[in-house]
């Protein structure tokens, strides 16, 4: 078969095909079909409401879907399956940790929930322990952690009975950007440890910026699939932006007076450009002095790929202006 | 040739089973020890839990039970002091209040997360609902054990007590309760609206359970909410076991002293614990 080349890969661990489920007439997934390859970290990006965290209760085990399958490794299973759960780390939005437990108990609990005992419960409980940097802390209480050290330790829990996939929901959720970047090396020096695939749910760019590859969702449907780059690439320009008192009446003259499409976003006009540097003297040229009151050039980041492919804008992170409440259910 | 290959190949690469991967069974096992054990750890570090658990029902006992001690007499068992008639009731009382607890942190791991994650894993979910009636169960032992200690206090003879009686009723009474107030839990969202639920269902049982007053003084339809209340099985029961026959009938009602508590209680433990699961598997 000539199609058997390099690029296709292997069996995907973790196969979605035309996963559905609607709640009370609304689609919240809608007829999902995805592939997870193993080792890879895939992101599920889209704002609230997009299906994400549907997608994830599924794949959790927790929510029945109303049709599709799921193929883990190759093999039709049930999602409620304890084989295929036992394969599975997870990792909650909410956090699944004891606070009148200590880590160690923590881990231990972890590892028995899912059938570890003895010395094989201890040598994991303890390596997990010392791979997310809390070897010394391992007696504590998890109560007064902090966010950072209870994301790392609910890391380690998820990956103690060395599950082959681990999923998270939003799993960065409400940390800072010092313990956002300390999670992900854990993360990426975890997988490289124990060979994991990673599912996780997401809608901050930083995070998209940093999977293998991303899932874009909008409304319940899989809207691209491809690595960050790629997404990034689909953009081909580079982004100005144009900040005024006036956005919308600047937006307008900016069509009329140079022929480009500027829309705005967020508060400010939004240009994407092919030649972005050559557009700024022009721009400025067209305007009188004070009119604009700042310009800027930058590369499109994956919020400006979600913008286009979606037509609405990730949010959420930003403190968002209007478009929020329209998405609340 | 290419064709030739690509079938030799295995179709997939077959899931690698783990060093020793436990049965179905042993999982299952596994998940309800571990819930057990949490629950009784987390008890004992929760030292306001400890005291008031052993605090409140020795106040309970003292304070009501010399209340309506001038007042009190029964028919026919002239010997039995309110104290005396009140002791049992006070235990049962302590398995319901323990139950009431466990319930109130199923619904705190619910909110917190802790539950969803125990859902997600490979045990069931009748595993996890026997892992925390279990638990709850242990500690309630615990208690009502140590409240127990004061029985000479009640006029209890140690030699008399039928101990065999005494613990398969709090046994199953706790196991019964529990898996009542999880039931009920799952259909309550927040520890709020479950102290309603307590205060208009689990409480009236309790006082009409022949805890507080005989059975038989009571109004006939009042009378027969109490026969069929299943608390009056363990009320009955653990004054059984603890001063005789005679003082569970001369206090009691249709169907007293004929040592039904016990295949009674465990039918009650039965369906309460099995409807508590199948609560917690339906689910939005």
């Amino acid at each position: 078969m000539p199609d058997t080349s390099v690029s296709t890969p292997p069996v995907p661990l973790l196969h979605l095909e035309g996963l559905t489920r609607r709640f009370k007439g609304r689609v919240a997934v809608d007829g999902l079909t995805l592939s997870v390859r193993p080792g890879e970290i895939l992101g599920l990006l889209g704002p609230n409401g997009a299906g994400k965290s549907t997608t994830f209760q599924i794949l959790a085990g927790l929510l029945a879907p109303d049709s599709g399958q799921v193929r883990f490794a190759g093999r039709e299973l049930s999602l409620s399956d304890p084989a295929l759960r036992r394969q599975m780390g997870i990792i909650f939005q909410r956090g699944s940790l004891d606070d009148l437990l200590t880590a160690r108990e923590n881990l231990m609990l972890g590892a028995r929930l899912y059938g570890l005992t003895g010395e094989r419960a201890r040598e994991r409980v303890e390596s997990m322990l010392a791979l997310i940097g809390l070897a010394d802390r391992g007696d504590e209480r998890v109560g007064t952690w902090s966010g950072g050290m209870r994301r790392r330790l609910e890391l380690a829990r998820a990956l103690v009975h060395q599950p082959r996939v681990v999923l998270m929901d939003e799993p960065t959720q409400g940390l800072d950007e010092a313990a956002f970047r300390t999670f992900w090396a854990h993360l990426k020096r975890l997988r490289d440890a124990e060979g994991i695939t990673v599912l996780l749910t997401t809608h901050r760019a930083d995070e998209a910026e940093v999977c293998d590859r991303l899932a874009v969702l909008d409304a319940g449907r899989l809207v691209a699939c491809d690595t960050p780059a790629a997404l990034a690439s689909r953009m081909g320009g580079d982004i100005l932006t144009v900040e005024a008192a006036d956005p919308e009446t600047l937006a307008r003259e900016v069509r009329e007076k140079l022929g480009v499409d500027a829309k705005v976003v967020e508060g400010k006009v939004q240009v994407e450009a092919r030649q972005g540097h050559a557009l700024v003297p022009r721009l400025v040229e067209a305007f009188p002095a004070g009119r604009l009151s700042s310009v800027s050039l930058r590369r499109p980041t994956l919020a400006d790929v979600f913008l286009q492919l979606t037509g609405r804008a990730l949010g959420a992170d930003v403190p968002a202006a209007e478009p929020a409440p329209r998405k609340r259910r | 040739m290419t064709a030739e290959i690509s079938t030799a190949q295995p179709p997939v690469t077959a899931v690698a089973p783990a060093p020793s991967l436990p049965g179905t069974l042993a999982l299952q096992w596994a998940t309800v020890r571990v819930l057990m054990a949490r629950d009784v750890v987390r008890f004992f570090r929760q030292p306001s839990r400890v005291v008031g658990a052993l605090a409140q029902p020795i106040l309970f006992w003292f304070v009501i039970g010399s209340g309506f001690a001038g007042s009190f007499r029964v028919e026919g068992a002239q010997g039995l002091g309110y104290q005396q008639f009140f002791f049992p009731g006070v235990v049962t009382m302590v398995l319901l209040f323990s139950a009431i607890f466990a319930t109130i942190t199923v619904i705190e791991d619910r909110r917190e997360g802790f539950l969803q994650a125990v859902l997600a894993g490979p045990g069931s979910r009748l595993a996890v609902v026997l892992g925390k009636a279990l638990g709850s169960s242990a500690i309630a032992l615990m208690q009502a054990s140590l409240f127990l200690l004061l029985a000479p206090l009640a006029g209890v003879s140690a030699a008399t007590v039928n101990l065999p009686l005494l613990f398969s009723v709090m046994v199953l009474s706790a196991l019964a309760l529990t898996g009542m107030g999880m039931s009920l839990a799952w259909w309550v969202r927040s520890s709020a609206g479950y102290h309603a639920v307590m205060s208009i269902v689990l409480l009236p049982m309790w006082v009409l359970s022949g805890a507080m007053f005989p059975l038989k003084g009571a109004g006939t339809w009042l009378s027969w909410v109490m026969v069929l209340n299943p608390m009056r099985f363990s009320v009955e029961g653990v004054r059984r076991a603890l001063y005789g026959a005679e003082a569970s009938v001369v206090v009691g009602s249709p169907m007293s002293g004929t040592g039904l508590e016990v295949p009674v209680l465990l039918a009650f433990a039965t369906v309460f614990v099995g409807l508590a699961a199948v609560s917690v598997s339906r689910r939005e």
